[in-house]
C-alpha cells in the first residue's frame, strides 16, 4: 500500500514547499497589510529573483553572489514599482490595484520572455550541498534539507525585522492603521516603499534560492502566485503567523496528495480552502473586516 | 437615458454588425479573427455585469468558459448527440449550475479575497480538465472533430462552415447576448447590481438580498461564459484544453479594463484592439511572442490613465460635448423658490396587515453590546408608541450609534431583545428589518456616489415594491408599479427634484445630505430613524431640514439622535438621555432641559460639550 520511506519524504518536501510558500505568502500579506494592494505581480516577482540570480550566477559561477543578486534586483524592482506606479492608485479601488499589478505581472514575464526565451534553466546547488545526506531513517537531497534551513532563517530574519526593530513597529502600527501612522510624524511613504520593497524582496529570494529545486522559466510565478493566495486566505490576510501555517498546510497538501495523483493535488488544496472558507471565513488567524 | 428611443442601442448594434463584414476586412482583420472577437466580446459581456455593474472582479472565468465549451464538444463529438444548437445552450446551462455552486463558495468574501479565490478556482478547474477528467476532455489533446452547426429550414438548408457563413451565426448570437444584457442592466437587478457596486452595505439597508444578486451576477456571467465556450468549439471544430487557462481569465478581464467596464461594449472593443494587435505584431511586424509585451505596457499605461478604457472615454467625451448646457437653468429657478415641504403630501407609511396603530411600535429590552472589554451599550429598557417622535441625546461615546445599529440589526446585540411591531427581530438581518418597514439615515452619508439622485432614490424604492428578492431580469424600471411616482414623490419631499438626473458625486453637501434622508424615506418605513440629521448644516439649512423632519413625521414614528437641541426639542415629544451605554433620563424636552443629571452629564462630565 503505501510504501513509508516514500511518503516521509514527501512530507519533508512538503515541509520545504511550505517553508517556500509561507516566506513568499508573508511577503504578500505584509504588502497587503501595510498598502492594502494586493499585488497579482507578486509571482513574477518570485520569477524575477529566479533570472537575476541566474544571470549573476553563469557570470561569476557563485551561488552566494546569485542569491545576493537576486534579492537586492527584486527589491530594487520592487521599489521602483511602488515609487512609479503603485503609489498612484493608494486611492483608487481595490480592482483597479488589481488591475494595474496583474498588468505588471505580465509586463514582468514578457519582459524576461523577450531576453531570455521561453526555455527553463538550471541553477546548479552550491559545491558544499551537492549530493544526497543520509539521515539514518531516510536519505534526501542534501541541497533540500539546506534549503528547508535556508529558508527557516529567512522567515526568522523576517520576523525579526517585523516584530524586533523599529522599523518592524511601525510597519506593523501601519497594518493596524496607517492614516493614524502618518499623523504621528512619521512618512508613511517611505515605509510603504520599503515593504513593497522587503515584500518583493521575500518572493525574489524564494526564487533564487528554490532554482536548485525546480528549473526556472518564465511562467513558474503563476503556479506560486496561485498557491500563495490559497495560502493566504487559510491563513488570513495581513497575518505573518497564518501565512507560515497556511503555508506549511499547502505545502503539506500538495506533496501528500502528489504522492497518490499529482493531478488532484490542486482539488484536495480547493477543499482544504473551502473547508476554512465556511468555518472560518477570516482564515485561521485573520481578523474580519479586513478586504 | 434612452427613454425616447428605446431601441437605439440595439439598433446601431444591428447595424455595425450587418457591416461590420463590408468595412473590417479593408482595415486588415481577416474574417477569422473578426469571428474570434464576436466570441471574446460575447464572453465579456457576461464578465462585464459581473465586474462593470456589480463591482465583482473575478479572475476565474475561464472555469466556465471551459466548462461550458468542454460540455457542449463532449455532446458532439463523443455521445452521438448531434443538435448543435441545443448541445451549446446545455453547455451554458451546465456552466450556470457550475458557476452557481463556485458562487456560493467565492461570494462568502468580497474584494480582494473573491479575487484570490477565483484565480484558485480557475486553476483547479485546468488540473482537473487535464488530469481527472482527462478520459472525457481529452486532456492536453483538448476534443477535436467539433461539427458545424446546420439549420434545415425545409425548403432551404443553412449551414455554417466558411467563415463569413460562420460570421453571420457569431454576429446573431452576439446580438442576442447584447440585446438581453441591455434588458438585464436596465432592469430592476441592473439597477440594484450597480448599487451593490458603489455601496454594498447601503444597498443591504435599504431591503436587498444583496448576497442573492450577486450570486445572480455571477451565475449570469457564468452561462455567458459557457455559452462563448460553446461557440468556441463550433467556430474552431475543436475545442481547446486551453480555454482553461488562466491566460484565459486574464484576456477577459484585460479586454473589458481595455475596452471600457460598465459599458457593455467595452469587451467587444476591448478583445477588437487585442486580436488586432496581435495579428499586426504577429503577421505584419513578424515580433512573434513580444506583441504581449507590448500589449502589456499598453495595458498597465491604460489602467493608470484611461480610468474607464476607450468606450468609457468615448461615453465621457460625449456627455462634455453635450451636457453643459442641460443642467444651469433648472439650477437657478430651485435656488430662488422658496421650499416648503408642508406643502406636499407625506409619504405614506406602509401598513401591515391590521397591525395595530396604537401601543409601542417599537421595544427594546435588556440590550447591551460589548466590544471585547468595552461595554458600548449596557442593560437598556426602550420603548416608542405609534405615532411618537422621539428624541435621543447623550455625549460623544454614550452609545447612540451603536444602540442604533442594534435597532436596525446592523449589529447583533450581545445579549437582549428588540422587538418591532409586535414581532421579535433580534438576529434577522438589516435587509430583513428594511422590509419590515424600519430602516435609518446615516450619521455619515451612505450614497450611491456614482449614480444619478434618480437611480439612488429608485434604488431605495425598489425594495418596498419588490421585496428582498425577485429576479425580474427582463423587467424595464419604468414597468415597476408606483415605483416612478414614489421617486418623484420623495425628490419633492427632500427638495432635490432639480438635481434629479446629476450624479451624486455634484451634489453640495448639504444636498446629499437630504438625499441620504430621501433614501431611507423612499422605503416608506413605518418607524424611521435618523442619525444626527442636522450635522454639519448651515443654520439656514437646520431651518429647512427641521421643517422637512416635521412634514414626513405625519403619520410615521421616529427617533432622532442629534446634538442640536434647540432644533431637535422643536421636533420631538420626548427625550432619552444616553450616558455611558446606559439610559439616564427620559422625559419631555421641558423635563429635560432642567433635569439635573443631564446638566451633569454634559457639564460635570469630562466629555463637558454642549452642541
Amino acid at each position: 500500500m503505501i510504501n513509508w520511506a516514500n511518503f516521509i519524504s514527501q512530507c519533508f518536501n512538503g515541509l520545504v514547499l511550505g517553508a517556500l510558500l509561507a516566506l513568499i505568502s508573508s511577503g504578500l500579506t505584509i504588502i497587503y497589510g501595510t498598502l492594502g494592494v494586493l499585488n497579482l505581480a507578486h509571482g513574477a516577482m518570485f520569477m524575477l529573483g529566479g533570472y537575476a540570480g541566474w544571470v549573476a550566477y553563469t557570470y561569476t559561477g557563485s551561488f552566494l553572489v546569485a542569491v545576493v543578486a537576486g534579492s537586492l534586483f527584486v527589491m530594487i524592482v520592487g521599489v521602483v514599482v511602488e515609487r512609479l506606479i503603485i503609489r498612484h492608485f493608494y486611492t483608487r479601488p481595490h480592482e483597479d490595484q488589481l488591475l494595474v499589478t496583474f498588468g505588471l505581472g505580465i509586463v514582468f514575464v514578457e519582459a524576461v520572455r523577450f531576453f531570455f526565451g521561453s526555455m527553463s534553466q538550471t541553477v546548479p546547488p552550491p559545491g558544499l550541498l551537492v549530493g544526497i545526506t543520509n539521515l539514518g531513517f531516510m536519505i534526501y537531497p542534501t541541497y533540500r534539507l539546506a534549503l528547508l534551513g535556508i529558508v527557516a532563517v529567512a522567515l526568522v530574519a523576517l520576523y525579526f525585522v517585523l516584530y524586533r526593530t523599529r522599523i518592524g513597529m511601525i510597519v506593523r502600527a501601519g497594518i493596524e492603521d496607517s492614516v493614524m501612522v502618518d499623523s504621528l510624524g512619521i512618512d508613511v511613504y517611505r515605509i510603504f516603499m520599503l515593504v513593497f520593497g522587503i515584500g518583493a524582496m521575500a518572493a525574489g529570494f524564494a526564487g533564487i534560492v528554490n532554482a536548485p529545486v525546480v528549473s526556472i522559466a518564465p511562467d513558474v510565478g503563476e503556479a506560486i502566485l496561485v498557491q500563495t493566495f490559497v495560502v493566504v486566505v487559510i491563513g488570513g490576510v495581513g497575518s505573518f503567523l497564518g501565512a507560515i501555517i497556511g503555508g506549511l498546510i499547502a505545502g503539506e497538501i500538495i506533496s501528500i496528495t502528489s504522492m497518490f495523483n499529482p493531478g488532484y493535488s490542486y482539488v484536495v488544496l480547493f477543499v482544504a480552502m473551502t473547508l476554512v472558507l465556511v468555518l472560518r471565513p477570516h482564515g485561521l488567524l485573520g481578523t474580519a473586516g479586513r478586504e | 437615458m434612452n427613454i425616447k428611443r428605446p431601441f437605439l442601442v440595439e439598433l446601431l448594434t444591428a447595424a455595425a454588425l450587418i457591416l461590420a463584414p463590408f468595412v473590417l476586412p479593408h482595415l486588415g482583420f481577416s474574417p477569422s479573427t473578426i469571428n474570434r472577437i464576436l466570441i471574446w466580446g460575447l464572453f465579456g459581456i457576461g464578465f462585464d455585469i459581473l465586474f462593470g455593474y456589480t463591482g465583482l472582479l473575478s479572475f476565474g472565468q475561464s472555469a466556465f468558459y471551459g466548462t461550458g465549451g468542454m460540455f457542449a464538444a463532449y455532446l458532439l463529438t463523443q455521445t452521438g448527440f448531434s443538435y448543435v444548437m441545443a448541445a451549446i445552450v446545455i453547455g451554458a446551462a451546465v456552466a450556470g449550475v457550475v458557476g452557481y455552486v463556485i458562487g456560493l463558495i467565492a461570494l462568502r468574501r468580497t474584494g480582494i479575497y473573491f479575487a484570490m479565490i477565483t484565480v484558485a478556482i480557475a486553476e483547479v478547474f485546468f488540473f482537473v480538465e487535464f488530469n481527472p477528467l482527462s478520459a472525457f476532455t481529452g486532456g492536453e489533446n483538448g476534443l477535436p472533430g467539433v461539427p458545424t452547426p446546420v439549420f434545415d429550414l425545409g425548403f432551404k438548408v443553412f449551414e455554417f462552415d466558411t467563415d463569413w457563413t460562420m460570421y453571420t451565426f457569431l454576429a446573431f448570437w452576439y446580438f442576442v447576448g447584447i440585446v438581453i444584457a441591455l434588458r438585464i442592466v436596465r432592469s430592476p437587478v441592473g439597477a440594484i447590481l450597480s448599487a451593490i457596486r458603489d455601496n454594498p452595505l447601503r444597498a443591504a439597508a435599504l431591503g436587498h438580498n444583496i448576497h442573492g444578486y450577486k450570486l445572480t451576477a455571477f451565475v449570469v456571467a457564468a452561462i455567458y461564459a459557457g455559452f462563448a465556450g460553446g461557440l468556441l468549439g463550433v467556430m474552431q471544430g475543436f475545442m481547446p484544453p486551453d480555454a482553461f487557462m488562466f491566460d484565459t481569465s486574464g484576456q477577459v478581464v484585460m479586454q473589458t479594463a481595455i475596452g471600457g467596464a460598465g459599458t457593455l461594449f467595452g469587451p467587444l472593443v476591448g478583445a477588437t484592439v487585442w486580436l488586432y494587435l496581435s495579428d499586426f505584431f504577429q503577421n505584419t511586424l513578424h515580433l512573434g511572442a513580444t506583441w504581449k509585451l507590448v500589449l502589456g505596457i499598453v495595458f498597465v499605461l491604460l489602467v493608470c490613465f484611461l480610468r474607464r478604457g476607450i468606450v468609457g472615454a468615448i461615453v465621457d467625451l460625449y456627455g462634455l460635448s453635450t451636457g453643459r448646457k442641460s443642467a444651469h437653468p433648472a439650477q437657478a429657478s430651485a435656488e430662488s423658490a422658496p421650499f416648503d415641504p408642508a406643502a406636499i403630501a407625506p409619504i405614506a407609511p406602509r401598513r401591515r396587515g391590521g397591525a395595530p396603530a396604537s401601543g409601542p411600535i417599537l421595544e427594546a429590552r435588556g440590550l447591551t453590546k460589548r466590544y471585547g472589554g468595552i461595554v458600548a451599550n449596557s442593560d437598556i429598557a426602550f420603548a416608542v408608541d405609534h405615532g411618537e417622535i422621539r428624541g435621543i441625546i447623550g455625549p460623544n461615546g454614550a452609545g447612540k450609534s451603536t444602540f442604533f445599529k442594534m435597532l436596525t440589526c446592523e449589529v447583533a446585540p450581545t445579549s437582549g431583545q428588540i422587538m418591532f411591531e409586535g414581532r421579535d427581530i433580534t438576529g434577522t438581518g438589516v435587509s430583513d428589518v428594511c422590509q419590515l418597514g424600519l430602516t435609518k439615515s446615516y450619521q455619515i452619508n451612505q450614497l450611491f456616489d456614482r449614480l444619478s439622485v434618480r437611480r439612488n432614490l429608485t434604488i431605495a424604492a425598489l425594495g418596498e415594491a419588490r421585496g428582498k428578492f425577485r429576479l425580474d431580469l427582463f423587467r424595464s424600471l419604468h414597468g415597476v408599479p408606483g415605483l416612478d411616482e414614489q421617486v418623484e414623490h420623495t425628490a419633492a419631499l427632500v427638495n432635490l427634484t432639480a438635481r434629479l438626473d446629476r450624479p451624486v458625486s455634484a451634489l453640495a453637501y448639504g444636498e446629499k445630505r437630504r438625499l441620504e434622508i430621501g433614501l431611507a424615506l423612499a422605503t416608506s418605513p413605518s418607524l424611521l430613524l435618523l442619525d444626527e440629521p442636522l450635522a454639519g448644516m448651515s443654520p439656514r439649512e437646520r431651518v429647512e431640514t427641521v421643517a422637512l423632519l416635521k412634514s414626513i413625521a405625519r403619520g410615521r414614528t421616529m427617533i432622532i439622535i442629534d446634538h442640536d437641541m434647540d432644533s431637535l426639542f422643536e421636533l420631538v415629544g420626548k427625550v432619552t438621555v444616553l450616558q455611558e451605554g446606559r439610559v439616564l433620563v427620559e422625559g419631555t424636552p421641558g423635563e429635560i432641559k432642567t433635569n439635573a443629571k443631564v446638566q451633569e452629564a454634559y457639564l460635570g462630565g469630562v466629555h463637558g460639550e454642549m452642541a
